[in-house]
């Protein structure tokens, strides 16, 4: 594998390398060593946590990192065009992470340079770092990635976290619960992907309906920019709330997890409960983002 | 009646492509690509507009005389009109019929429609790939959304196939 575009281009059993590695970087069992190498972070949208997650999994491995965050004062903002600004980068660095508002802008720019790329999120459409992450976070709370019941809730329209991680799941026979105000459901075109992959979903507006039989609840942020009216957003944005009075009666094996930053979605109570998972998902995000560098530059 | 007119269409041609049962109504989008082509200004041709076919109801007919069609046109007419046929004509006579082909990636065809698809910027060539043939979806390669061909628009005369 020369890139990591999309989850789409992933085979399972490359999928399974990605988690075992991590895995196996997180338990000691494999050190990889990165020295001399020169990671290119190239934010043109900026992205804290995705970026300093990259960052941190680069310099545990021993490697350097070159970072551009945000395009205002760079040749970007001069008028250089994309394919110019990366086959500099190409020249300095031995593996490009990029994140960038269009959609395809890291499969473009795969195609331009000699060195692998990680996309870190294009637009609205792949996100497949973070989407590895949920999947290692998955299996190390479950023990398997087969046959389980996933609930997704909240932005399920824009969420691209959501799209690849749905994507990513689907040749594993889960059930999923889609769960949002009427407004931000799963988008048709995705509703058909899994109709044709027959994969077993339902859609509703109330997550305490399905909350006991969940394995994994996946929450995300309901963005403001959303809602033409702010009145809707208010009367969305507390009625999908994760409190801690809500898990009540759940299996003991729950875990929740979001992909963070939150704002309300999750009570700050849950925090304490044995069914919080998120900030160890962030964790584990460092070890997947190591194993993804490791493997990408040919050190496993 | 009609059919004798539609045998004579046929027939009036001595050497040259005629391209038959294209569905009725995208006869002029057929033609739009056969005038994209930048030479070919020289050529005679006809078409017949929503004609009685007895398997397709109505379709239109296209016959360009003196010329037969490039790979890149064919592979562009596969896109607008998958059931259309190709009766190559020689002194006369149909000396070959071939069916049209969607080949399953199209490079530099067609635009993506999506507005924050990184091929929205023109200089970037656009590369879909094929989802079904019937009816034509296809699938860009970058934003990776898929769409049904009536969305989209045709890139135009720049337009390259490339294999
Ligand atoms: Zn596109």
């Amino acid at each position: 594998m020369n890139h990591l575009i999309s989850m789409r281009d992933l085979t399972k059993a490359e999928i399974q390398q990605f988690i075992s590695t991590a895995a196996k970087i997180e338990k000691g069992e494999l050190q990889p060593d990165l020295t001399g190498r020169v990671m290119g972070a190239l934010f043109f949208e900026p992205s804290t946590r995705t970026h300093l997650s990259f960052e941190t999994a680069m310099k545990r491995l021993g490697g350097e990192v070159i970072s551009m965050s945000g395009t205002k004062g760079t040749s970007v903002e001069k008028g250089e065009t994309l394919a110019d600004t990366v086959k500099v980068i190409n020249q300095y660095s031995d593996i490009i992470v990029i994140r960038h508002a269009l959609e395809g802008a890291a499969r473009y720019v795969s195609e331009q340079v000699t060195v692998p790329v990680v996309n870190a999120g294009d637009g609205a459409n792949q996100h497949p770092t973070q989407s590895l992450l949920d999947l290692y976070s998955i299996y190390k709370t479950q023990n398997r990635l087969t046959g389980l019941t996933i609930a997704l809730i909240g932005d399920l329209k824009y969420g691209r976290t959501v799209h690849s991680l749905v994507h990513a799941l689907a040749h594993t026979q889960p059930k999923f619960y889609f769960i949002s105000p009427p407004s931000l459901q799963m988008p048709r075109y995705i509703k058909d992907e899994l109709r044709e992959m027959k994969v077993d979903f339902e859609e509703g507006e109330h997550v305490e309906d399905v909350i006991n039989q969940l394995d994994i609840l996946y929450v995300t942020r309901i963005q403001r920019e959303r809602f033409a009216d702010p009145v809707d957003y208010e009367r969305v944005k507390n009625a999908y709330v994760i409190s801690r009075a809500l898990l009540q009666n759940v299996k003991p094996n729950l875990k929740v997890l979001h992909p963070l930053p939150r704002v309300n979605e999750i009570s700050t109570d849950v925090d304490q409960t044995k069914y919080a998972y998120y900030f160890q998902q962030a964790k584990n995000g460092v070890f997947m983002r190591q194993a993804i560098l490791s493997i990408l530059l040919g050190e496993i | 009646m009609m059919n004798d007119r539609k045998t004579m269409k046929v027939d009036a041609i001595r050497n040259g492509t005629v391209i038959d049962h294209i569905p009725a109504g995208r006869g002029l989008r057929v033609l739009e690509i056969l005038e994209s082509e930048e030479d070919q200004q020289k050529d005679l041709i006809t078409i017949g507009l929503n004609l009685i076919s007895g398997a397709y109801g109505r379709k239109d007919i296209i016959k360009i005389e003196n010329r037969e069609l490039t790979v890149n046109e064919v592979n562009q007419i596969a896109l607008i009109a998958p059931e259309a046929t190709l009766n190559i004509i020689r002194d006369f006579e149909v000396t070959e019929k071939k069916t049209v082909e969607l080949p399953e990636k199209i490079e530099g065809l067609m635009h993506c429609p999506n507005p924050n698809c990184v091929t929205s910027d023109e200089t970037i060539h656009t590369r879909l790939l094929r989802v079904s043939r019937t009816p034509v979806r296809l699938r860009c390669a970058y934003c990776e959304r898929v769409f049904n061909v009536e969305e989209m628009k045709l890139v135009g005369i720049s337009g390259k196939y490339e294999e």
